[in-house]
């Protein structure tokens, strides 16, 4: 008999929304947190729009020596989870500590805090042979990301397998394919696992700079993400978290959890083409597309809702089409996709999470996400991509896909608990 | 890819004859650092192996891992392009990614301008890109994957290569390679508060010594073809180095909570997977922090589970420095080797401290047949994973 895995907690940090609640209000109100860049002046760079998150670390309970260590991506990490086990009524500290683990996605790491410290140790570039007495106390922490794990296992008193996953933007897609299987062979029984990235840092926006990947649509911040729209001309950047408690199915009907989905399908594939350039024929994320939906034993019509990795390049969301098609044939053109980083940027390696997070609400709420500033539709994207407004929509069964850098493409399949086959 | 010797032979003969890789540091001058040594690697020449449109975009420790990786596939007798190629993956640890490149594009930025950011950066520096690069050389389509443990992710690499091809995947590479020998790399490493001061490579890191006084920094690491074995006979291989036989891993209690650290539960749990007791290992390469508090641990760790002096243990990291991410998956090449040959390398420069009741393969390598071998591998933060590898049938 094959374990299953179950969602039965979430905590979502998101540009626009702290909380699962204001997230999910974000989507369904169709509404955009992408703005000019605050964090810093972006004058220099060639795109000044980000969605950053309005994060205040004291007021999300965090205390002064965690707020001193802890980069910013770490602090969203332990809010979110916090939010999660809370949401989860999970009693962790009766449980066998070996049995519960951390896997969190990044694919960025601490990189503010490395940015931040950098200019100091180093006196703004001037210093080749940079000073260490400048060096804050915990730059190590900085230096290794799993020190996310460390903070996130601390806080929850986990002892059993920790790691962080960081596999570029599919991070938050991969981490919880990661944990998914720990529980599926019997490792842990439940695993706290999810994403974060906080990449609004000079560095970040200089890099996506030099090849053009970010939106240069510096005049229209709130609607600069365009999805599978004829005028898109990038991502925005984003940041924020999304955490989960995941558990073994029986145990969480055994205490009554509330289960929002089973994760009944999870596959990764790369292109092996380019560390940054996608084919137009999309055929390796098709197969990632397609072991998912075997594995949650499930055909292309039984998807209900296709949230897509929809970053607005116009090389992604071509590619993403054509993987749509080749993985759901006809069915493509009668299942609703859409792309949150239309409103919300892409948190690189925190994305993936925060789209598993929406797919799991909107399997919970019965509605499907829409794609903000879809005014001009573009020939070659022809799907039905929810333009602008949320749709009320029978939803058991969410498909959700990332791509990112270094080839990776990687799909899962979410199903309603109740009616899943998996 | 070792301090020591570059390619296998070159390693595993200096290592059995006790001969070190470290010294003070060539790659930038530490001497105003408070430590000064590490084992970095020599003698490579990326243009040597490496086309030269790979060499502007690939930090140093990517290079090291696409030889590497050539290398490995090459000894497994491998041409990628007569595969399944959604049947091959590569699964990496890393601990800090392409820090060096990072380090020109920090400067680059902060000194002169945005603008002087290269194209490279998008992806020569994050922790994906030694999976990312090695997938896209050998058309890697299959399942791929990176970690990130500290120390101890050199044998979750390789334990996520198992699952994966336990999962239906034919082969994958696995392992870690890790190189941030730069004064950024080196101010971030000295935060850790572990690195031996010592300007005298053979007295500078010193596990389960009396004068353990913390560790000596490498780079390098290792890589291995990782195959289900019915697909290795299948393509003609009639031996491999031997089986991942089991594997546990666990992370600390919070400090000051009262619970025992986890070495101990991450070596018994994977002496379980593995179906073995503990008498059936025969011998433990040790994490060897050389820092006493956490020496005693893990002393503590392998004489409850082996009773005193119930195991051979050595630490041949001692000739190399911790490599990060490369110093696990170095050390299973090392097990492996040691099985292969019938000989256990030595600890060297280090007298064994009399409070620990471990025995401890020093001054020389001790020669006699071994079936098994237990790898321990410990992370910063508190990170434990225990990897048991066996000899082929």
């Amino acid at each position: 008999m094959r374990r299953r895995v179950v969602v039965t907690g979430i905590g979502i940090l998101a540009p626009g929304g702290i909380g699962a609640k204001d997230f999910w209000n974000l989507l369904v109100n169709g509404k955009t947190a992408t703005r000019r860049i605050s964090f810093f002046d972006p004058a220099p760079f060639r795109s000044q729009v980000a969605a950053q998150a309005d994060f205040d670390p004291e007021t999300h309970g965090l205390g002064p020596q965690e707020i001193r260590r802890m980069d910013r991506a770490a602090q969203f990490a332990v809010v979110t989870t916090r939010e999660a086990l809370v949401d989860s009524g999970l009693e962790l500290t009766v449980r066998d500590p070996y049995r519960t683990g951390v896997t969190i996605g990044s694919a960025v790491g601490a990189t503010m805090g490395l940015d931040a410290e950098y200019r100091v140790v180093s006196d703004n570039g001037r210093l080749e042979l940079v000073n260490h007495e400048y060096a804050v106390p915990h730059l190590y922490d900085y230096f290794v990301p799993s020190s996310f794990a460390v903070e996130v296992a601390w806080s929850v008193g986990a002892e059993g397998p920790a790691t962080v996953v960081s596999t570029g933007c599919t991070s938050g897609l991969d981490a919880v394919g990661y944990a998914c299987d720990l529980i599926r062979e019997g490792t842990a029984d439940v695993m706290i696992a999810g994403a974060t990235d906080a990449p609004i840092s000079p560095i970040t926006v200089a890099c996506f700079d030099a090849i053009k990947a970010t939106t240069p649509r510096n005049d229209d911040p709130e609607h600069a993400s365009r999805p599978f729209d004829r005028t898109r001309n990038g991502f925005v950047l984003g940041e924020g978290s999304a955490m989960f408690v995941l558990e073994e199915l029986d145990s969480a009907k055994r205490r009554n959890a509330h289960i929002y989905a089973e994760i009944a399908g999870f596959a990764t594939r790369c292109n092996a083409f380019h560390m940054t350039g996608l084919r137009p024929d999309g055929r390796e994320m098709a197969e990632a597309i397609r072991i998912a939906m075997s594995e949650a034993r499930v055909s292309a019509e039984d998807i209900d809702y296709v949230n897509a990795h929809g970053s607005g390049t116009k090389q992604n969301d071509r590619h993403e089409t054509a993987a749509f098609k080749r993985s759901l044939g006809a069915d493509a053109y009668r299942t609703p996709v859409s792309s949150i980083k239309s409103m919300i940027g892409h948190s690189l390696g925190a994305i993936g999470s925060i789209e598993i997070a929406a797919s799991v609400l909107a399997i919970e709420n019965n509605v499907v996400p829409p794609t903000a500033n879809l005014h001009n539709p573009d020939p070659e994207c022809d799907l039905d991509y929810v333009p602008l407004t949320a749709r009320e929509w029978r939803t058991d069964t969410v498909l959700t896909v990332g791509s990112g850098f270094g080839g990776f493409q990687s799909a899962m399949v979410l199903a309603r608990a109740e009616t899943s086959v998996a | 890819m070792a301090p020591n010797g570059l390619g296998v032979e070159n390693y595993w003969t200096a290592t059995r004859n006790g001969k070190s890789g470290i010294g003070r540091i060539t790659r930038f001058d530490p001497t105003g650092y408070p430590a000064r040594l590490a084992g970095e690697v020599r003698g490579f020449v990326a243009e040597k192996h490496l086309p030269s449109r790979l060499i502007p975009q690939t930090d140093r420790m990517t290079r090291f891992a696409l030889v590497a990786a050539d290398w490995a596939l090459a000894d497994a007798g491998v041409r990628p392009s007569h595969l399944a190629e959604f049947g091959m993956g590569v699964v990496t640890a890393s601990s800090s990614g392409g820090f060096e490149f990072g380090q020109g594009e920090l400067q680059n930025l902060w000194s002169k301008g945005s603008q002087y950011v290269s194209a490279y950066q998008s992806f020569a520096w994050f922790y994906a890109v030694n999976t990312g690069q090695i997938s896209i050389r050998h058309a890697m389509r299959g399942p791929s994957g990176v970690l990130v443990s500290d120390q101890a992710g050199g044998l979750d690499a390789v334990a996520q290569a198992r699952r994966q091809i336990r999962r239906g995947s034919k082969l994958i590479v696995a392992g870690g390679v890790d190189a941030s020998i730069c004064p950024w790399g080196w101010v971030a490493q000295l935060a850790s508060r572990r690195l031996s001061t010592s300007d005298d490579p053979d007295r500078a890191y010193l596990p389960f010594d009396p004068l353990a006084c913390g560790h000596v920094p490498g780079e390098g690491g290792a890589l291995l073809i990782v195959e289900d074995d019915d697909a290795a006979r299948r393509r003609g291989v009639r031996t491999s180095y031997g089986e991942i036989a089991g594997y546990g891993s666990t992370f600390d209690p919070k400090p000051g909570n009262g619970r025992d650290p986890g070495l101990r539960q991450a070596i018994q749990l994977a002496l379980h997977n593995a179906g073995l007791v503990p008498g059936e290992i025969d011998v433990v390469f040790a994490d060897a922090a050389a820092v006493p508090a956490l020496d005693r641990i893990e002393a503590a760790a392998i004489t409850a589970v082996f009773g005193p002096y119930g195991v051979p243990v050595t630490a041949p990291k001692t000739m190399v420095g911790r490599l990060c991410s490369g110093g696990a998956s170095l050390d299973l090449a090392a097990a492996l080797l040691s099985i292969r040959d019938g000989l256990i390398p030595p600890t060297t420069n280090v007298s064994l401290a009399p409070e620990y009741d471990i025995d401890l393969v020093i001054a020389q390598p001790r020669v006699g047949a071994l079936h098994t071998a237990l790898v321990a591998a410990r992370g910063y933060g508190g990170f434990n994973s225990a990897m048991v590898v066996r000899a082929a049938e």
